[in-house]
């Protein structure tokens, strides 16, 4: 059962992502090109794949602050791993992403130990994972990887950059869980009303657990894409991700209290998020603009929705 | 833990009455004991190792240089304990700090380089409010937008330029009051004020209600919205207090702010006892444990912590303090 309040903030994104591509089409003409849209494309999957998960987290009523630094210490480690310890390059990538999932599941161990509320447990692994990665890294970067390494992050597959199709598996992997799976349906039930899900019998510190160990898998799998596409690792990649991913994953009509959301919701939050920072640098606007330009676009489209939704249950 | 229903009934004997009220006292202000506790822990421990630590000039550093900080987490307190959170404090800081800069370095004359600061903070925190309270949106959402556009808006303006050439007469955090720098009373005075007004005032204590119980709190004629709306214009004031504080400490302004800063703020107010979801804590805790903080960053460098290290040994720190602090109030409320 979907509500309709929902199908109806999905169907305002979708038409404000159409409005946008028209007028930032008028705009500039090499915006709505085939290559630069696979070019964005190939751009957003890292921020998609964190905000995949972070659909999850938040749906459960949770945040994760802390992917952003995961994904740097996941970069640095795949490194190390690879030039300090002499492993293998695909046996580096593993234990990296492993590292990182590792990381999340930290997370979920705090939060569903020790009850620390997910804002400050996240807050407090953010300043951590961070560290640990400037401290490993010691402010050196590495370079210099093979030239098959570059496949993932900037090659392509049948015309279409690699990372794209990775983000296209996740998302229909992750619609088809949230939308389907009792594992899936439990995240709704536990951000809706926590003591009733657990009264029910749901397994929800297991599916918490899950649900942050899932987010560190994504953000370290964002981080092995960052590091091949842009060829070197540096302990500060990702700093800021966790803002971007929110914004995206609200915009795209999840409620931060939890309880819904959807993956299509969030696939078009990220959409809009994108074409806007790439249309309007197009235009010739700078970074910053752009950064204040999806500020307001947050709050409003937010504020569109809660005005559309007359019953306004919050 | 409502200390309502600790009227002595029963066995009135004087040392009873003694014994109920340290029992109060502890229950009241347990998370300040706690890190004021560990505060005192951490100086004898690092001024054993290195006795430079306790210096004069030292203790200035740590106290009067992360006064703006405490400031800052007073106006964070009082927003988390109406249960709202607001992100873009460290952004609205690095504005207000470059509208301080311009206005003194533009001939205007100090006092008006210090108030301006604080009235904009008023006026955008106040916007702010109006979106949480009556447009219904979460304050999480409404400050992350706002800090997109204030951090977007501040290197847009100024391109990234440092301000230097700054007037003397307006380093006002460098400049001494009895002999006790300027930063130092500030955090003093702001703090025992906002811990009196919040304890004693009709006002500080609908905030506790409010986000202790919303809908009990509505139903007893507490004015939510305006309540709201009020508690983020306050907030805002602070900010302006704080980023006058930063913007006065050295002799140029940077256009960006310390990375992070908005979560320092929270994690100040949160570890000094306000629970994030609302209802509780004190101000005298936020401005403790911003210390605490302080003085775990300087005694890291007092016993020869890489700097590359730093920031995970503090990120330790900050969760081996909340994993205390919630083992600490899960055996109180068995």
């Amino acid at each position: 059962m979907i509500p309709k309040s929902l199908i109806r903030h999905e169907t305002f994104l979708a038409v404000l992502l159409v409005v946008i591509l028209a007028v930032l089409s008028f705009q500039s003409d090499k915006f709505l090109t085939v290559s630069n849209l696979l070019n964005q494309g190939r751009l957003m999957t890292e921020i998609g794949l964190v905000a995949l998960a972070m659909t999850f987290v938040i749906a459960t009523g949770g945040i994760d602050l802390s992917v952003g630094s995961i994904l740097g210490l996941t970069a640095i480690l795949l490194g190390v791993f690879w030039q300090k310890l002499g492993m293998p390059l695909p046996l580096a990538m593993t234990a990296a992403v492993a590292a990182g999932t590792f990381a999340g599941f930290v997370n979920g161990l705090i939060i569903t130990r020790f009850n620390v509320p997910p804002l400050i447990a996240t807050l407090g692994t953010l300043a951590l994972y961070r560290g640990l990665a400037e401290g490993i890294s010691q402010a050196r970067s590495v370079r210099g990887y093979p030239e098959w390494f570059f496949i993932l992050g900037q090659g392509a597959v049948l015309g279409i950059p690699t990372q794209l199709w990775l983000l296209l598996v996740a998302a229909v992997m992750a619609a088809v869980i949230l939308a389907y799976t009792t594992w899936g349906r439990s995240t709704y039930a536990i951000g809706a009303n926590e003591t009733g899900a657990r009264f029910s019998g749901l397994a929800v510190e297991k599916t918490k657990l899950a649900v942050y160990t899932a987010s560190g898998l994504a953000a370290a799998l964002a981080a092995v894409i960052f590091v091949s596409r842009v060829s070197t690792t540096r302990s500060d990649m990702g700093t800021g991700i966790e803002l971007d991913a929110i914004t995206a994953v609200v915009l795209g009509g999840t409620s931060i209290f939890g309880g819904r959301g959807t993956i299509v919701g969030t696939i078009l939050g990220l959409c809009v998020i994108q074409a806007l920072k790439n249309g309007l640098s197009l235009a010739g606007v700078t970074g910053d603009g752009t950064i204040m330009l999806i500020g307001v676009v947050l709050i409003l489209a937010i504020l569109a929705s809660n005005l559309f939704e007359k019953s306004g249950s919050r | 833990m409502s200390n309502l229903g600790n009227a002595p009934t029963r066995r009135t004997t004087s040392a009873h009455l003694i014994q109920s009220g340290y029992r109060r006292f502890l229950g009241d202000y347990g998370q300040e004991i706690f890190v004021l506790a560990a505060i005192v822990a951490l100086f004898v421990c690092v001024t054993l190792v290195n006795p430079r630590f306790i210096a004069v000039n030292n203790l200035n550093t740590i106290l009067s240089g992360n006064a703006y900080i405490a400031v800052a987490a007073i106006g964070m307190a009082m927003v988390i304990i109406t249960g709202n959170i607001d992100v873009s404090v460290g952004a609205l800081i690095g504005v207000l700090a470059t509208v301080a800069g311009t206005l003194a370095t533009s001939g205007y004359p100090v006092w008006v380089a210090w108030t301006v600061p604080i009235l904009v903070g008023l006026s955008i925190n106040t916007v702010i409010g109006l979106l949480v309270a009556y447009a219904r949106i979460p304050s999480i959402v409404v400050t992350l937008g706002a800090l997109s556009i204030l951090r977007g808006g501040l290197i847009s303006v100024t391109g990234g330029a440092w301000i230097s050439n700054l007037p003397p007469s307006f380093l006002l955090a460098q400049q001494k009051l009895l002999g006790v720098p300027v930063p130092l009373v500030a955090m003093i005075i702001l703090t025992l004020l906002a811990a009196f007004w919040m304890r004693n005032s009709a006002f500080g204590r609908s905030l506790y209600a409010l986000g202790g119980n919303p809908e009990a709190a509505v139903a007893s004629g507490i004015p939510a919205e305006r309540r709201i709306v009020q508690v983020f214009a306050i907030h805002g004031m602070f900010a302006g207090l704080a980023a006058v504080l930063f913007a006065t400490q050295l002799q140029v302004i940077q256009s960006t702010v310390p990375p992070n800063l908005e979560l320092t703020i929270i994690t100040a107010a949160v570890i000094g006892g306000v629970s994030i979801l609302g209802g509780t804590g004190t101000v005298i805790g936020s401005t403790l444990a911003t210390i605490l903080f302080a003085t775990i960053g300087s005694a890291l460098i007092f016993v020869n912590v890489s700097a590359y290290w730093l920031r995970a040994v503090i990120g330790l720190l900050i969760l081996i303090t909340v994993l205390a602090d919630m083992l600490r109030r899960r055996r109180r409320s068995v």
